[in-house]
């Protein structure tokens, strides 16, 4: 393992707890509707015109609403490990924030062990690394 | 009163990987379609164009462009952007025009020139474009209709065999189509045999990118009727809401669906709100349909569209395929131009091909696509970012 420092690939997105990591999404002060990526801005409720929301973190399990893979190398902006190792990816119900939430699935993992209603929680795992650091981004895995 | 106005006349370019300008295409077709309608393009005060935004400048303001082409007339012009549904809202905006009676012809248009390879986002770290987001997390655009076709699998039995059986009937209806760019007869073991792209979705299962172009000749009832057609194929309905909050479904590009958390937000689908406007709107049921143009951007998804445009139960669209109601000779023939499978997409002209299949349809001209005695078809296609459309057509 390199001793590069660990960033988020996309900043302020999800914690760096190493042991228990949670997405970053926010929720409308006034009706409760929670989003990921974080609204901060004006809800997207039609029933609520709001503008005040709080930052919190969301529910680290789920439970698979679908799957699939990709075993062909994505375009960019994505950057792949050469040779390109294809990757399982989840669509994941968090049942308080009634909300889907994709991701790719931990490596290791393919299609095969996966099933809808499975369940999962949220791991971080590298995405890519750079010169200066290790980018690390949140991963599904099933749980044991 | 009537919101009926006709179609006077419909053209295409063939669809293909051609690599000349789209304006060349656009012509074509628009000069197809005044030639099938009778009229002469001074005639046309309207031109409805449907924007490519991979042509340049031109392709912003595609109604202009192809009114230039066809030589300025003084024609009033229009361009309209609505992804797949582009070429719907160009056609909704010619209705407008003509029900609001201020013009009685107008022309609608739309046509592409699509790159090589791989559709990917513009450079630069952009964390906000949840296009950009999505790519860098590695999830394309087969993730999307992956993600569809695995839940009815799990959820409803289908099997990777349903998904081939809709490829191949698709590959039968286009396999004479003049107008198609794939034309191949291909087997379930063709479909098997061909490389896994993103599970359960193979190469055969989903759809390339196309050069090509389609248009229409539109007009009032009055007009129509003065030129002897009054009994034209008519455009009983046009749909282009826009979803409703919240989502049940992930929809591409976005990396989540909106909450349903709210107190008394319930979760919908996109896809099924479409054709329910347009069906209110025609007074048109599902039961009276004869024949459909479906957007099978994935052979999976057109068997969602089934459920979505209520040809039967949720779960029972592998039924449909299986039993063979959905090809030509079956009760309710779907995507009798050989579907996107047949021609790839062409995005702004893509929805108007499809009235322009119907429209053959309904006249008796389809040839060796033609259902007996179709009397009502419905499109249905969806894009990016709220953008879907669906629209009825009738004798
Ligand atoms: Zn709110």
């Amino acid at each position: 393992m390199s001793a590069k420092p660990v960033n988020a690939a996309i900043e302020g997105w999800h914690t760096l707890d190493t042991d228990k990591p949670q997405l970053l999404g926010s929720r409308c002060d006034s009706c409760g509707t929670y989003y990921f990526p974080k609204m901060l801005k004006y809800c997207r409720n039609p029933g609520c015109d709001s503008s005040d929301f709080s930052e919190v973190p969301l529910s680290r399990t789920g439970k698979i609403w679908s799957y699939t893979n990709a075993c062909y190398k994505p375009p960019e902006p994505f950057v792949a490990d050469d040779p390109f190792v294809p990757y399982a990816i989840a669509a994941v119900e968090l049942a308080e924030e009634q909300m889907i939430v994709l991701g790719q699935v931990v490596k290791g993992i393919d299609v095969d062990q996966l099933k809808v209603g499975m369940d999962v929680e949220l791991v971080l795992e590298t995405l890519h690394e750079t010169e200066e650091d290790t980018k690390v981004t949140w991963k599904w895995k099933p749980v044991a | 009163m009537s919101n009926d106005i006709a179609i006077l006349g419909v053209g295409m370019h063939p669809w293909g990987k051609w690599g000349h300008n789209f304006v060349e295409y656009g012509v074509a077709a628009a000069r197809a379609a005044i030639a099938d309608a009778g009229i002469d393009w001074k005639d046309v005060g309207f031109v409805s164009g449907a924007a490519t935004m991979r042509c340049g400048y031109p392709g912003y303001v595609a109604g202009a462009t192809f009114a230039q082409a066809l030589g300025w007339q003084g024609a009033e012009v229009n361009t309209s952007y609505a992804a797949c549904a582009s070429g719907s809202q160009a056609l909704a905006a010619a209705r407008a025009k003509i029900l609001s009676g201020e013009c009685e012809v107008a022309l609608v248009v739309g046509a592409d020139t699509t790159p090589k390879g791989f559709l990917a986002p513009a450079k630069g770290y952009r964390p906000e474009d949840p296009d950009w987001v999505r790519f860098y997390l590695g999830i394309t655009n087969p993730t999307y209709f992956a993600l569809y076709a695995r839940r009815r699998m799990d959820v409803y039995g289908d099997t990777e065999e349903d998904f081939g059986l809709v490829k191949v009937k698709n590959s039968e209806h286009g396999f004479t189509n003049p107008n198609a760019r794939y034309k191949k007869k291909f087997t379930l073991d063709d479909v098997a045999q061909s490389a896994m792209v993103a599970d359960p979705l193979r190469l055969l299962n989903v759809c390339a990118t196309s050069d090509g172009g389609a248009a229409m000749i539109v007009c009032s009832m009055d007009y129509a009727k003065k030129m002897g057609k009054a009994d034209a194929v008519k455009v009983a309905a046009i749909s282009t809401v826009t979803p409703t909050f919240a989502s049940e479904v992930v929809e591409m590009p976005d990396i989540a669906t909106d909450s349903a958390a709210a107190a008394g937000v319930e979760a919908h689908r996109f896809r099924a709100s479409l054709p329910v406007k347009a069906y209110e709107e025609a007074g048109i049921g599902p039961e009276d349909v004869s024949v459909a143009e479906v957007y099978d951007l994935s052979s999976a998804l057109e068997l969602d569209w089934y459920e979505d445009l209520q040809f039967c139960a949720r779960g029972e669209a592998a039924q449909l395929v299986r039993e063979g109601v959905t090809k030509l000779g079956g009760r309710l023939p779907v995507n009798t131009s050989g579907g996107l499978a047949c021609f790839g997409e062409a995005v702004p002209a893509q929805a108007l091909a499809q009235v322009c299949e119907l429209t053959w349809q309904l006249r008796g001209q389809a040839g060796d696509r033609q259902v007996e005695g179709a009397k009502v078809g419905i499109t249905a296609n969806q894009g990016l970012f709220g953008h879907g459309s669906s629209v009825i057509v009738k004798r």
